[in-house]
């Protein structure tokens, strides 16, 4: 019964609380900049409305552009399986998981880049260009992060390893490692859901956008189902960073996804402060931010090792 | 039984280009009849290699001896050579079909005859490659192996560029046979016998050894294509027909890992520094070659940079399991030998694929440039299709076969953190592989979108149809093939346990299936295969009704957009090819602008291999103005070179 539930969780987390974070990061700007805001749930709103309305695609695409924001959805919400979003493990936990999820990922990559270079814009192929060469430097950092990661804990699997029994103890060598590991890992995470410093997702210029410019020639549902995946995106990267910073305990588990719940939304308040404070970086830096990205997980290695 | 079943079918093989001769040269029968025997051998082949019970040890099996003058020939299997003679009856076999539609006699009556002729000697020599076991029948079979290889590299003879690469494959193969004699020679001398796998030399002074495993490498590493012994790959694939490509890179490059995979063990356990020294070279050769695939604009260059990539990763992972059996532990054995082998296999699969569509590309635009094409994937649906599946193997994505044998080698380099031993090193690998991982992605996003989407950019793209069925039916297998290993891995760990088991007989191994269940792996990609299967009907139905596809892409309110308007891709990799501009070393005439109002200006930039091309190329030239004065004893009379075999046999003999 217990697994029931926490898989049940689990899985109505995954499907219903991504959009809610996209709100927070847009009120939190909003209030950044003194205004009111779109409602909280306006991202929802969004979501129905573009579910509901008529495809319109350009005549030069093929079938990729139509197949790519699914297999986005459906890459990021099996990887999504695999991370813990609460005290108990994910649904989904194996012996080499962390790998499959890392590739999950970049499934999504694959066919996110490739509907967008089916418009033939150059628009959208500046932002596969910015896409394919800023993950060059993101996965490696996301490796280092995870070299960490089964270092202290010892296991391979995502569930065990950020599910870890004894915890890191505050103050020790591994806390001061972990601590390098979540800042990495954030610039990860931005880097990867296209936000300030690395893009603007509120730019208007289809020169200087990332992920934006990717999906600027879809809509309705394709549009729809690009948002939704890039917000499921967010939070499974956002709870893999809280498991790094937060000891949750097994045995208290409504407390800890209570603490899990929160924690999500402070890192969606957090971005959202982080875009209103930060403007975004010339695009030849970012590369420069990544590698920082990993030489902040490679000395949290060396600190273990 | 076994054995007489094998050698039969490798001398059908081998035959299988002989009848094409007595045909007259515009006549298809005898492709026709190659085809077929090559077909049916590779199958009863296959079959007796499956279904067989392979004794575990050579020695116990069917052992054929033959005499010779230089000592006898001996044949036998193990089950490391019964998992590499897999694909060389696959690709024969494929190619061969694939052949009839693309390399017909009708339309090359001047090399078809010439062609099948070697393709049947190349591919029944690797098979003996793999059954040799001794010295002298291994060393006569690679011979005939890397000479009908040269000659299927320059089926094409008539052009230069063909001459000319063909000529560094020369070099190249004769300087991995050099090195072969010797290690050969040096065994012979230690172990007393000529026989192999297994070799009993312990006992051996480190020195030797040493010697025994370095040249062994470089032998190899040759035929393999490992960096920096991997200057004749790139050119000769290109300029070769795309079946020859596919079965030198899908089979003949696994020959050079097999003598590795042989040469690690020929003294039981190997030292330490053998296996440092192999993830070393694998990575190297993983990350180099994988920058250098990212920036060619020539697609068949391309694919061959990425087999230069795919043999570091097969390198790293058996380096693991080489070092596993110094340091006693049995779990990086299984991890970083089965994943190789598995990669091998893989890369059997997917790069003959890309090959054999790269060669439908050419059959339809008759261009390698892919910044001539564009719009091929509504010009050729089913070549699209083939090719973004094989990218996305080879890209190691799931659900597909490149994304498990990586995972295995991941695994092993992972499980040297948990150990407190020496080895934690081994586990900085793993950013490396991330990152090349992320560029081999990029390369052929690149690859497909460039070639098949957008709108064309030439005529030739514009006209461009699918291939006929011969071309298509053995991607479609090869395709499928690719699906079923990635998505029922466990099905092969039997094959694979067996294997690793049979490596180093004195090691007890641990199965597969202790340390991973890959059924989660079929798990994860059934959802995955059911959802694309059920998309694909979906998207059918919906394009006939809500979807409205009536005009063109956004362009900004721009009134004239052309398709030489599309980002390129050399566009799309110019900001990765300026931060590895040290690594690419590329040969940029830069735009110069002069005045106020510019006359027209011109930019070109090309990226030949470097190191052929800054390194060995101007060192060979040097070396060769300095051995001018030896030119005296090149007189071109054959009579005056056989009084030097005779001269210095004689003072070979007078030493003795």
């Amino acid at each position: 019964m217990k697994t029931v539930i926490a898989i049940g969780f689990q899985v109505v987390l995954l499907a219903l609380l991504p959009p809610l974070l996209l709100g927070i990061i847009n009120k939190t700007k909003a209030w950044f900049a003194g205004r009111r805001g779109p409602p909280l749930l306006q991202v929802y709103y969004d979501l129905l409305r573009l579910m509901k309305k008529n495809v319109v695609i350009s005549s030069t695409t093929t079938w990729v552009f139509l197949a790519a924001p699914l297999v986005g959805v459906i890459s990021v919400v099996l990887a999504g399986l695999m991370v813990p979003l609460g005290p108990t493990v994910a649904p989904v936990h194996f012996t080499g998981d962390l790998i499959m999820f890392a590739y999950l990922l970049a499934l999504g990559r694959f066919f996110t880049t490739l509907a967008a270079l089916d418009t033939g814009s150059s628009f959208e192929g500046m932002g596969v260009a910015r896409e394919l060469t800023f993950a060059c430097f993101s996965e490696p950092a996301l490796f280092l992060a995870l070299l960490v990661l089964v270092k202290l804990s010892g296991v391979l699997s995502l569930s065990a390893m950020l599910l870890p029994e004894s915890h890191v103890r505050i103050g020790s060598t591994a806390s001061a490692a972990l601590v390098l590991v979540a800042v990495s890992l954030f610039v990860v995470l931005l880097a990867e859901t296209s936000r300030i410093p690395v893009d603007d997702p509120n730019t208007h210029l289809e020169l200087t956008m990332i992920h934006e410019v990717m999906v600027l020639d879809n809509s309705g549902p394709l549009l729809g189902a690009q948002i939704y995946a890039s917000a499921v995106k967010l939070m499974i990267l956002a709870a893999f960073l809280l498991h790094v910073m937060l000891p949750l305990d097994p045995a208290l588990v409504w407390r800890d996804r209570g603490i899990m719940l929160i924690g999500l939304v402070a890192v969606a308040g957090i971005i959202g402060s982080v875009e209103s404070l930060m403007a975004r970086l010339q695009l030849r830096f970012v590369p420069t931010l990544l590698v920082a990205a990993c030489l902040l997980s490679g000395f949290g290695f060396l600190l273990i090792l | 039984m076994n054995m007489l079943i094998l050698m039969i079918a490798a001398a059908c093989i081998i035959c299988s280009g002989v009848p094409g001769l007595f045909f007259r040269r515009r006549s298809a029968t005898g492709q026709r009849l190659a085809t077929m025997i090559n077909v049916a051998a590779a199958a009863i082949g296959m079959a007796a290699v499956l279904f067989h019970e392979i004794p575990r040890v050579v020695a116990g099996g069917w052992h054929p001896a033959f005499s010779l003058p230089v000592g006898k020939l001996a044949l036998g299997l193990d089950d490391v050579g019964a998992w590499f003679l897999l694909p060389i009856f696959l690709i024969s076999a494929l190619g061969s079909i694939y052949g009839l539609g693309y390399w017909p006699q009708r339309k090359h009556p001047t090399d078809g005859q010439k062609l099948r002729l070697c393709w049947g000697l190349m591919s029944g020599a690797m098979v003996l490659v793999v059954l040799a076991a001794n010295s002298v029948a291994f060393l006569i079979a690679w011979e005939i192996m890397a000479l009908s290889g040269y000659f299927l590299l320059t089926t094409e003879d008539g052009r230069p560029e063909v001459r000319q690469s063909g000529w560094v494959y020369f070099i190249a193969t004769h300087l991995a046979t050099l090195c072969l004699i010797v290690f050969f020679v040096l065994l012979r001398v230690y172990s007393g016998s000529f026989q192999l796998w297994p070799t009993d030399v312990t006992g051996l002074p480190a020195g030797i050894l040493a010697a025994l495993f370095i040249l062994g490498l470089i032998g190899f590493g040759f035929k393999a294509g490992l960096v920096p012994l991997h200057v004749w790959l790139p050119d000769g694939h290109a300029n070769a027909p795309s079946h020859v490509s596919a079965l030198f890179s899908g089979v003949m490059l696994n020959m050079g890992i097999y003598g590795i995979v042989r040469v690690v063990v020929i003294a039981g356990t190997p030292p330490i520094w053998w296996g440092v020294v192999l993830i070393s070279a694998g990575v190297l050769s993983a990350f180099l070659g994988m920058t250098w695939a990212l920036a060619q604009k020539d697609f068949k260059r391309l694919l061959a940079y990425s087999s230069i990539e795919n043999i570091g990763i097969i390198t790293a992972g058996l380096g693991l399991a080489v070092l596993g059996l110094s340091m006693k532990q049995p779990i990086w054995v299984a991890l970083g030998l089965g994943g190789a082998l598995l990669h091998t296999l893989n890369h059997s699969l997917f790069k003959p694929l890309l090959f054999m569509g790269a060669g439908g590309i050419i059959h339809g635009t008759n261009t390698r440039d892919m910044e001539s094409l564009g719009g091929l994937a509504a010009r050729m649906p089913a070549v699209f299709r083939l090719m973004l599946l094989g990218s996305a193997a080879i890209a190691a994505l799931p659900p597909l076969n490149g994304f498990v044998s990586e995972l295995l080698i991941y695994m092993g380099f992972f499980h040297t953190l948990q150990e407190a031993t020496a080895a934690r090193w081994a586990a900085w690998v793993i950013p490396v592989l991330a990152m090349v991982g992320a560029v081999a992605l990029m390369t052929f996003v690149k690859f497909t979108a460039t070639c098949f989407e957008g709108q064309p950019r030439t005529a030739a793209a514009a006209d461009a149809r699918d291939p006929g069925a011969a071309m298509l039916c053995p991607m479609v297998l090869l395709a499928a093939a690719c699906a079923l290993v990635g998505a029922f891995p466990a099905l092969l760990t039997g094959l694979l346990d067996h294997a690793i088991a049979a490596w180093v007989p004195s090691h007890r191994s641990i199965p597969l299936a202790g340390i991973i269940n890959l059924w989660w792996i079929t798990a994860m990609a059934l959802p995955l295969l059911i959802f694309a299967v059920g998309m694909a009907l979906w998207i059918r139905r919906w394009r006939r009704g809500t979807c409205e596809k009536s005009i063109g892409t956004w362009d900004c309110g721009y009134a004239a957009p052309g398709s030489r308007m599309q980002y390129t891709g050399s566009s799309l990799i110019q900001t990765m090819a300026r931060v590895f501009r040290r690594i690419l070393w590329r040969r940029e005439q830069p735009v110069e602008i002069q005045g106020v109002f510019p006359p027209t200006a011109g930019y070109a930039c090309n990226t030949p291999d470097p190191l052929l091309d800054r390194v060995a190329e101007p060192f060979l030239k040097r070396v060769g103005q300095m051995l001018e004065s030896a030119r005296i004893l090149q007189s071109g009379a054959a009579q005056l070179y056989m009084l030097y075999i005779l001269l210095i046999v004689l003072i070979l003999l007078m030493i003795r």
